[in-house]
């Protein structure tokens, strides 16, 4: 009896939660059914294809570039001994606090005609004009890719490491014994039993991909969340506008199927064993400085150059760019981005929980209706949860009315909504990694836990949460650095006097005027070294 | 569990407490060039300005809260926006002596729902270097072949551009714009892209020989000593001086249907059409006032005067939504 009454009551959580966090969605839904479609096939005859293939060739150019990147050094930096490993294994993750337009910009303005490198280049080479000589051009779709994968590969490197240190390290001894190399090692063993994670990281670097708007429109390359903009802020049709995230969102559900699919025979439970540092490939000679090397370039490049660009910008400009109001701007952040890394992180949890001891059909609805709203780009998301908040208020306050009650805009004219909306757009990223997680724990032990009359509260308190440490803590520092980046739906939602350290960047970047915003910008990246000095600290205490 | 629960509760209600004498302000333009005449209006005053800023969003933001929205005023930076928020009947009606009297007729809106705070021409930049000033150019001739590979220009679906695009519909019709549309796009030196100082800056290093762009942009940068020197390498030319004069847009104002402050709005709007106000546009931000007889920043001043397009902007706001059609019937974005 028992027993039934506590499934009910998961179930019942991860449902609100699903059904909660998937609100907004289907108002924006239930609104690209209304009005004509005239505007939307319109689109459809001139130029909505090109956006979609811009929008898948994006994607998949991200995702290749983040899995060139990041697996190599996940791999390096959880089973390799190789010189400066201890440094990199912590600062590889730093490109995960820059926000992508900032870097889009550094880039930009260092590549591109009028910037420094070709300066240089036609002061040396004697070049006069552009048709003197072939130079990349940056602000195209190949350099949105490359910048995007910059920011992003860290999802995956996190990911995917935290996925490395979570399985068992026999496994690899055991490769190491039958005489497998390094690399052998890597593609047969690591790579082969990672492919949940893998694949979770890579669907959260799709959406995010697919969301982004600051990048691809500084680019001038068409996706369709510029669409969106246009079609919204152009066309003035929202209902198109929810047509397009409509064509989004089935792009999100071939990559969560797609996800699904690669999972599909998967069983692989492992419990936590120590790495030990003996067992470790110690790399020797040329490929432990290729190892360096390549943990360097790809630090120099997504890391120390954008950090230079924006430093040398903070000193040149201090006197125009410094507030002290940067103390409060970073308090409004981080008072946000901590309630929404709690919140988010006890709904997943929850919810994968239940994934996990349902026995009914569809457990897996629920997580996957909320994670729905981390493809929707910022301002369109900040819409889509007006739609039902207001509808709210509006609803609540004329049921007061007769009473001469008025709550007035309790929840949109507050930092309820920026919550909410952020919870429901950065759930998808904690429940990724908590998911991957929970994957490798093998059912054996809640079975254990239960023989011996534990409840299923109790196993997921006293089992599975010391065990699931690390993908707690990825999932909270991932949640935590998207907070303060995360720039369009502050933007939109914010009350009156709430400036955010995101919002108060913006205002100079949308003029093209970094250098006067590059102190704030500065302080984004600083606020998320607090998280992964955390996050660092854990992952070296070996269990 | 409970006390996270208080946290979330407590920071997610903490709403700010509004003094009595205030004016609420939703604003598309940034608060670093309305701060100072807000500020100033403060002091003079004594009521202070709340203003929520961004840059999308804010129209479909006072839609939805509907009689509960909590803004006075929306501040627009194009004269489309003016429109949409009077079509959504969003706006109520400014009444005021002091305003009429300060904004000539062709800069409000017949019913008095919206008003113009100022002007910003679209101009043409030239190399001074490689093609000299243009005083006879219009915008017709950018279709011209002979400008093959030479013209920079940002988003055909920014605001500026649309507001160009609809008033070349008013002068021309359909089809006419869209073969000029493909005459430019045809001359176009690279994929449009970048913001308005982004062009300059091109001219400058030799992409492109002839840019559109607001004239105030010219003159921040004027005033910004690393970018001075792109500034300074092009001409600002007035196009269609030998017909209709040049395409004129606007920001502007509306004091929202359900506002709880309208007399405070009211106020700030008065404020804004005077000539302080109207002044610190023309020297901050560069603008060309709407108020008449108030002076120009010596700086735009120098750029000579000029023939405004005198097409009502209600008219040609009524082509704006078949300006972006054509833009994206020829591509000319992508």
């Amino acid at each position: 009896m028992t027993y039934k009454f506590q499934l009910s009551k998961w179930q019942l959580f991860a449902w609100s939660t699903g059904l909660l966090l998937s609100t907004p969605l289907f108002f924006l839904l239930f609104e690209s059914l209304q009005g004509n479609s005239e505007v939307f096939s319109h689109l459809w005859n001139t130029v909505l294809w090109d956006y979609i293939s811009n929008t898948v060739l994006l994607i998949l150019g991200v995702c290749v570039l983040s899995c060139a990147i990041a697996l190599p050094l996940g791999w390096l930096t959880a089973y390799c001994s190789f010189p400066g490993k201890k440094q990199f294994e912590w600062a590889l993750m730093l490109p995960l606090a820059m926000p992508t337009y900032i870097i889009a910009y550094v880039y930009t303005d260092l590549l591109d005609y009028a910037g420094p490198v070709q300066n240089t280049l036609r002061d040396w080479f004697g070049w006069q004009s552009p048709d003197d000589y072939w130079f990349f051009d940056i602000r195209t779709l190949p350099g949105a890719i490359v910048m995007l994968a910059l920011v992003l590969y860290p999802y995956l490197y996190l990911i995917f490491k935290t996925a490395l240190r979570e399985q068992s390290f026999k496994l690899v001894q055991a490769s190491q014994l039958m005489g497998l190399s390094s690399w052998q090692s890597f593609f047969r063993v690591s790579l082969v039993l990672s492919r949940g994670a893998i694949v979770a990281a890579l669907a959260l670097i799709s959406m995010e991909t697919m969301a982004d708007f600051a990048t691809v429109s500084y680019f001038a390359v068409s996706t369709l969340t510029t669409a969106v903009y246009d079609t919204w802020f152009g066309y003035y049709s929202l209902t198109a506008a929810a047509k397009i995230s409509g064509v989004m969102l089935l792009l999100l559900f071939l990559a969560l199927m797609a996800e699904r699919f690669s999972r599909r025979n998967q069983a692989v439970f492992e419990r936590q064993s120590g790495i030990n540092s003996e067992a470790l490939y110690i790399l020797k000679g040329k490929s432990a400085w290729l190892a360096t090397l390549f943990c360097s370039v790809i630090l120099i490049v997504a890391f120390v150059i954008p950090i230079a660009v924006l430093i040398k910008y903070a000193i040149v400009y201090f006197d125009q760019a410094w507030s002290s109001e940067f103390f409060s701007y970073a308090w409004q952040s981080l008072k946000v981005a901590i309630v929404v890394s709690v919140v988010t992180l006890l709904l997943s949890i929850l919810v994968v929980f239940y994934q996990r001891i349902a026995k009914q059909s569809y457990p897996l609805l629920p997580g996957r209706l909320a994670s729905t709203g981390y493809a929707l780009p910022g301002t369109v998301l900040a819409i889509a949860v007006l739609l039902p908040l207001t509808l709210l208020e509006n609803t609540v306050n004329s049921v007061l009315d007769p009473y001469d009650l008025d709550i007035g805009l309790l929840l949109t004219g507050s930092v309820f909504t920026i919550i909410f909306a952020y919870v429901v757009r950065f759930y998808a990223v904690a429940h990724g990694a908590i998911e991957s997680s929970f994957l490798r724990i093998s059912p054996s032990l809640d079975m254990a836990s239960q023989s011996m009359g534990k409840s299923q509260g109790h196993t997921l308190r006293l089992v599975h949460l010391p065990l699931l440490r690390r993908g707690l803590l990825t999932a909270a520092l991932l949640v935590f650095i998207e907070c303060m980046k995360e720039l369009p739906t502050a933007l939109l939602l914010r009350p009156f006097n709430f400036e955010s350290l995101a919002t108060h960047v913006f205002q100079y970047v949308s003029d093209e005027q970094l250098e006067l915003a590059s102190i704030s910008a500065l302080f984004i990246v600083l606020v998320g070294f607090i998280p992964l000095y955390f996050i660092n600290r854990s992952m070296e205490q070996r269990s | 569990m409970k006390k996270v629960f208080a946290i979330v509760v407590g920071l997610a209600v903490s709403a700010p407490v509004f003094a009595t004498e205030t004016v609420n302000i939703y604003s598309f333009r940034q608060p670093f060039l309305i701060k100072p005449i807000l500020d100033d209006f403060t002091k003079q005053t004594g009521i202070k300005t709340n203003v929520v800023f961004a840059n999308k969003g804010l129209i479909e933001r006072v839609k939805r809260e509907g009689k509960h929205s909590k803004a006075d005023l929306v501040l627009t930076s194009n004269f489309s926006a003016l429109i949409q928020l009077e079509d959504l009947d969003l706006t109520q009606t400014i009444s005021s002596e002091a305003i009429n009297n300060n904004v000539p007729a062709a800069f409000r809106d017949g019913d008095g729902q919206w008003v113009a705070l100022t002007k910003r021409v679209r101009n043409v930049y030239s190399s001074k270097e490689r093609v000299g000033a243009l005083p006879e150019l219009t915008y017709e001739d950018l279709a011209d072949p002979k400008y093959k590979g030479q013209i920079c220009t940002r988003s055909g679906k920014h605001p500026y551009n649309l507001g160009l695009v609809a008033s070349m519909i008013a002068h021309h019709g359909e089809a006419d714009t869209k073969a000029w549309l493909e005459g430019v796009k045809a001359n176009l030196a690279r994929k449009p892209q970048g913001n308005d100082r982004a062009q300059v800056k091109a001219v400058k290093e030799g992409l492109c020989d002839l840019a559109f762009g607001n004239s105030y942009y010219l003159g921040k940068m004027l005033q910004d000593e690393t970018q001075k020197e792109w500034a300074e390498a092009v001409n600002i030319n007035f196009p269609n001086q030998i017909n209709r004069g040049s395409h004129i847009n606007v920001s502007g104002a509306v004091i929202t249907k359900y506002a709880k402050n309208p007399e405070n709005a009211l106020k700030l709007l008065e404020y804004m059409t005077d000539n302080k106000a109207q002044n610190m546009y023309a020297s901050i931000n560069m603008e060309y006032p709407v108020k008449p007889g108030v002076e120009l920043s010596n700086l735009v001043a120098s750029w000579g005067s000029f023939k405004e397009d005198s097409l009502p902007l209600d008219e040609i706001s009524k082509y704006r939504p078949l300006a972006l059609r054509l833009i994206d019937e020829v591509k000319f974005d992508l």
